[in-house]
């Protein structure tokens, strides 16, 4: 489903990725573990298409399309959605008239009817309440004012309204406290794990993958996937660190 | 008898575009007088009227207590100027909500002289500058305070959104204040969209027309927020962005 292969970008010509390859077939969930600066963001920035981040060798087929060729809205309308680590503010626009322009932009250039105001209200009420988020939220501007676990509890609403077809989560569990970590791991569950979707989950720690259990787990350190393995490797790295762990 | 043509060296029309106001200035040389009533209120919905050259002069005096709104979308093609004077009795209660939208070479500029002249007076301005091409949007605002007007609490927020290099933005707030007891804030920035937000934008699918248009409407659209008279200016805003994203 997601074909990465020898992929090497720079960020402001300083090398960030140096050749990472990686296959998510359809109906699985991989990790991606990693120490601070080892290149996480940077391949899940790569994979969404954020300007500054330039692909300088190798390249990613997402279904068999050249992911690296498409713009930003092109890669979301295809399936693939970006869980921000740092979720962004937008003054003056509210959550629901964000969410509804942006889903009814996917589906437009999908071929497919936009939704109507009613029918989007129903269904961003729905994906707020299946993740314990106050529908009244989503009436205040994007992100402003939300605390740092109410931005990652909205974006994995987000996720359940735009109900990708892909998803990178990057560092999603990051700032969660118990409860919304739980709430988190099964909305990722609820709406992600299905045959013939899938998921890069991006973490540093071991906790998210409690409740999310990844079919595979790779370690990234210095813009390369340095090892890979099943769920047992995460709590290898949980054990003994990563210096240990990659060697 | 019509009143004379400015001239450039006028501070307050420092910025003007007197080719284009000169054919029709005696249609406008006269400012209009607004008078409200002690105790009574007054909301104004200004829209654009469509013609290449647009100004409205108007004088304005609030009674002890009353209170004005005026919402204006300044977005004439070629020149548009909106030019007010208020004066606040005692406790009056003055709020200008205002917007430049301006493309190609267009020139909209918003003047105001807020004169406090009786205690605890409130002024509230908000001005949101939205350019591209090589237009020019203004803001030239002054506000007076009399001697022995305490408790004056006058707010000037001014904002300019630049979408090309060719576009300018002026923004003078002015204070002049013979009161000791007062409290006059005043603001003015002038930016350009966010890369961040843009990119927030279209990773949830807005093409890049589409992402700008939100971000943009986002930065004017809070100043109709208290407008009670229906959605004609918050449409014609959204129009008028349309057209310059």
């Amino acid at each position: 489903m997601l074909k990465i292969e020898n992929l090497h970008a720079t960020v402001a010509d300083k090398p960030i990725l140096n050749g990472v390859s990686l296959h998510v077939p359809a109906g699985e969930v991989h990790a991606i573990m990693g120490p601070n600066g080892s290149g996480k963001s940077t391949l899940a920035y790569v994979l969404a298409g954020r300007p500054g981040y330039a692909v300088s060798e190798g390249g990613a087929m997402f279904d068999g399309r050249d992911l690296l060729a498409l713009e930003p809205h092109e890669r979301a309308a295809a399936g693939l959605f970006l869980g921000f680590q740092y979720p962004v503010e937008i003054p003056g626009v509210s959550y629901l008239q964000f969410l509804r322009e942006s889903l009814n932009s996917q589906r437009r250039s999908r071929g497919e009817a936009e939704l109507s105001g009613a029918e989007f209200i129903k269904l961003a009420r729905e994906q707020a309440a299946l993740l314990g988020m106050d529908a009244e939220m989503l009436k205040r501007p994007v992100n402003v004012g939300f605390s740092g676990g109410e931005k990652k509890r909205a974006e994995m609403v987000q996720m359940g309204i735009m109900n990708p077809r892909f998803a990178v989560l990057d560092e999603t569990d990051s700032g969660l406290d118990i409860d919304a970590l739980k709430a988190v791991g099964a909305g990722i569950n609820r709406i992600m794990r299905d045959p013939s979707k899938g998921v890069l989950l991006i973490t540093h720690y071991q906790r998210l993958l409690d409740y999310v259990e990844p079919d595979k787990v790779h370690v990234l350190n210095g813009g390369r996937i340095v090892r890979s393995g099943g769920p047992e490797l995460a709590k290898e790295l949980e054990r003994e660190g990563y210096v240990e762990a990659a060697a | 008898m019509t009143a004379p043509f400015p001239t450039r060296k006028q501070e307050e029309w420092r910025y003007a575009d007197l080719d284009a106001l000169e054919p029709v200035w005696e249609q406008f040389a006269e400012p209009r007088t607004l008078i409200v009533g002690p105790g009574e209120s007054l909301e104004e919905v200004w829209l654009p009227t469509g013609d290449d050259v647009q100004v409205r002069r108007v004088e304005l005096a609030l009674g002890e207590g009353a209170s004005a709104r005026i919402f204006v979308l300044n977005t004439a093609p070629v020149y548009g100027r909106i030019e007010l004077e208020i004066s606040l009795a005692t406790n009056a209660d003055f709020e200008l909500y205002g917007a430049n939208i301006g493309t190609a070479l267009a020139t909209n500029e918003i003047v105001t002289v807020v004169k406090h002249l009786g205690v605890g007076g409130r002024s509230r301005q908000v001005i949101r500058s939205v350019l591209n091409g090589k237009a020019t949007g203004s803001y030239l605002g002054k506000v007076e305070v009399a001697r022995g007007a305490q408790q004056t609490d006058a707010e000037q927020s001014v904002k300019a959104m630049l979408l090309d290099r060719g576009a300018t933005a002026n923004a003078k707030p002015e204070l002049e204040i013979f009161a000791d007891d007062v409290k006059c804030a005043h603001g003015a920035t002038v930016g350009e969209l966010d890369a961040t937000q843009l990119f927030y934008a279209e990773s949830r699918g807005l093409d890049p027309a589409g992402a700008r248009a939100l971000l943009l409407e986002g930065f004017v659209m809070g100043l109709w927020d208290s407008v009670s008279d229906g959605d004609s200016i918050a449409d014609a805003a959204r129009e008028a962005l349309r057209r310059i994203v």
